[in-house]
């Protein structure tokens, strides 16, 4: 009897584990359906798009779409595809991610290796800075571009969110030298290094892991950031989340549903390649960007 | 560790002097920007909700006349209505289904490497990416309900995306897509977190599992579920770019909620002050969600040193 309460408990114990392995797999299954459609509907030609079904693999393999989507659909007025504006987000995400990340850097060195009185609420000012609703800055910032003659340039577009990426640029760098040995730096004061020496030769050669995080979390960020794009780069200077809105959504005459999904994934790609190589980091800049302090 | 003591040669008092200086000088920059693009503007934008400007900026003090026009607006209603449909929805299913994959996974799963990646790459994705591809995915005509059409289920209709009741719910769907797995990431590493000890104790007290999940792990978790609301509602909130791309708003103003309206209020509709007073609006809720939490961190961080 014993023997078959026994069998008994390790039928159930597998009824759970087949449960809960069917459980993840449907789940990773939705996650994944609409990359899948995504693609497959890249790779079709617009006839098949429309006799097919969505989750069939393409009968006639073209990658007819990527050309079309990459140099010759139309946005707006003109039928140049997105390569523009694909060349405008790096032109844009490039420098602001260097600038921000230089600065965060920098700011976190100084709030926790030479602190003064009040760095405290000097971070806490930053740091809220990075939870406003952006909606909120919009016209002022709109104003302010226009009379510095950036409106509607990459350059205006870099500003901005160098700007709003310090908060979190110097977030990181704070708490990631909070936990460097002060005790390093106390002792290159001692042998007389100054305050960028010691930065150069004893916190900046041991700050990989963290300019790794930020600069992922900011590239991220910034490439696929809409609303300043939208609000303050319409036209030629637009990055290239607003350029792949106005093809989706502004299209005349027929949709060209394989051209909308290609855009959509060469707007997806920089951001998911970044992922698939460094999804430790990726996740590490998302968790501190989350839980404070 | 605060001002460093030059070695004061008289004649290298003023460099001295400097150098003590230098990490503020270094810092200014930041700090000045920061006090300019965000405390600055947003008391610019709070002047320009006092004020009477309709398509520009007109900085004549109106007083709560834009405030008195937007609680007026019937799209105003509609925007609070779908927010904390989208708000509740969100948050609560994405709290719930990260945990539920959570604990699923930190089950000794022997898969569990090839799967936490899955569930996370749609948080890489833009929300413009994301929309683009939902907007396809529930296309009333070619989309899911074509499929399903195909495997032999003709009478099944999915028209959620073009139903001004149900438009809503598409935003929902795909606004979880995206974050769920994030939500999933940050309750894993809190599971990680807990002391094995704790677990392995309730267990010889002959604790069934589901006991040992509500009464000893889930409340564990706390700080997780903590940072998860926080997390999601400021997404909730600031929620513009999804909507934009998955329904821009419609079908009619179905799908408005704050962020939408005041884009629109501001930028097309010519009343920037009443665009101007929903933005402090949306500012004052994240205030009130955000400011206890940043200063209850700080103070912690604080005192752990």
């Amino acid at each position: 009897m014993a023997a078959s309460v026994a069998t008994a408990a390790v039928g159930t114990a597998r009824f759970w584990r087949v449960l809960i392995y069917t459980t993840l797999i449907v789940f990773a299954v939705m996650y994944l359906l609409p990359l899948w459609v995504m693609v497959v509907t890249s790779f079709k030609t617009l006839d098949e798009v429309h006799d097919g079904h969505m989750l069939q693999l393409p009968q006639n393999f073209t990658t007819e779409a990527w050309s079309s989507a990459w140099g010759t659909a139309c946005i707006g007025l003109t039928c140049e595809g997105i390569s523009g504006y694909f060349w405008n987000s790096i032109k844009m995400a490039v420098p602001a991610v260097a600038i921000a990340t230089m600065f965060g850097a920098l700011n976190g060195y100084v709030l926790t290796k030479w602190r003064f009185p009040g760095h405290k609420w000097i971070f806490g000012l930053m740091l809220f800075g990075c939870f406003i609703p952006f909606q909120v800055v919009l016209v002022p910032m709109a104003q302010v571009l226009g009379r510095l003659g950036i409106a509607n340039s990459t350059a205006g577009l870099v500003l901005v969110h160098v700007v709003y990426g310090l908060g979190f640029s110097t977030l990181f760098f704070r708490n990631y030298y909070e936990a460097f040995p002060n005790e390093l730096v106390r002792a290159a004061m001692i042998d007389g290094a100054g305050f960028f020496r010691i930065f150069w030769r004893i916190l900046l050669p041991s700050s990989g892991p963290i300019i790794v995080v930020t600069v992922i979390f900011l590239f991220t960020n910034i490439w696929n950031d809409f609303l300043f794009g939208a609000s303050f780069a319409a036209g030629g200077s637009a990055p290239m989340t607003v350029a792949l809105n106005n093809l989706v959504s502004s299209s005349t005459g027929v949709k060209e549903y394989n051209v909308h999904m290609a855009a959509a994934m060469i707007a997806a790609l920089p951001t998911l390649l970044v992922y698939v190589v460094a999804g430790r980091y990726f996740l590490r800049g998302l968790m501190a960007g989350a839980v404070k302090g | 560790m605060t001002a460093i003591t030059s070695k004061a040669r008289p004649t290298g008092r003023a460099i001295g002097w400097l150098q003590g200086q230098l990490p503020k000088l270094v810092l200014s920059p930041s700090l000045a920007a920061i006090l300019v693009f965000v405390y600055g503007f947003i008391l610019w934008t709070i002047f320009l909700s006092f004020s009477k400007s309709k398509m520009l900026p007109v900085y004549k003090f109106a007083g709560l006349d834009a405030y008195v026009r937007l609680w007026s607006q019937p799209n105003w209603y509609v925007a609070l209505d779908n927010l904390a449909i989208y708000g509740v929805l969100y948050i609560g299913l994405c709290i719930a289904i990260g945990l539920l994959l959570a604990i699923l996974l930190d089950q000794r799963i022997r898969i569990e490497g090839g799967l936490r990646p899955i569930y996370l790459y749609p948080m890489a994705l833009s929300f413009i990416v994301t929309g683009t591809a939902w907007k396809w995915f529930l296309n009333p005509g070619l989309g899911i309900e074509k499929v399903v059409h195909d495997w032999g289920w003709t009478t099944f209709t999915f028209d959620w995306l073009i139903n001004p009741d149900k438009a809503i719910y598409t935003v929902v769907i795909a606004a979880i897509w995206q974050s769920s797995g994030f939500v999933m990431a940050m309750f894993l590493a809190g599971l990680r977190g807990i002391d094995n000890e704790l677990i392995r104790a309730a267990q010889i007290d002959g604790a069934s599992s589901f006991n040992l999940y509500r009464r000893i792990i889930i409340p564990q978790l706390r700080p997780a579920f903590l940072s998860a609301v926080i997390v999601l509602s400021h997404l909730g909130i600031k929620s513009y770019d999804l909507v934009i791309a998955l329904t821009g708003g419609g079908p009619g103003n179905a799908t408005e909620l704050p962020a939408t309206f005041m884009y629109s209020y501001t930028f097309t509709r010519n009343q920037m002050a009443v665009g101007g007073a929903s933005a402090v609006i949306m500012l004052m809720t994240i205030t009130a969600i955000i400011v206890p939490y940043l200063y209850a961190e700080l103070k912690e961080s604080g005192r752990g040193r």
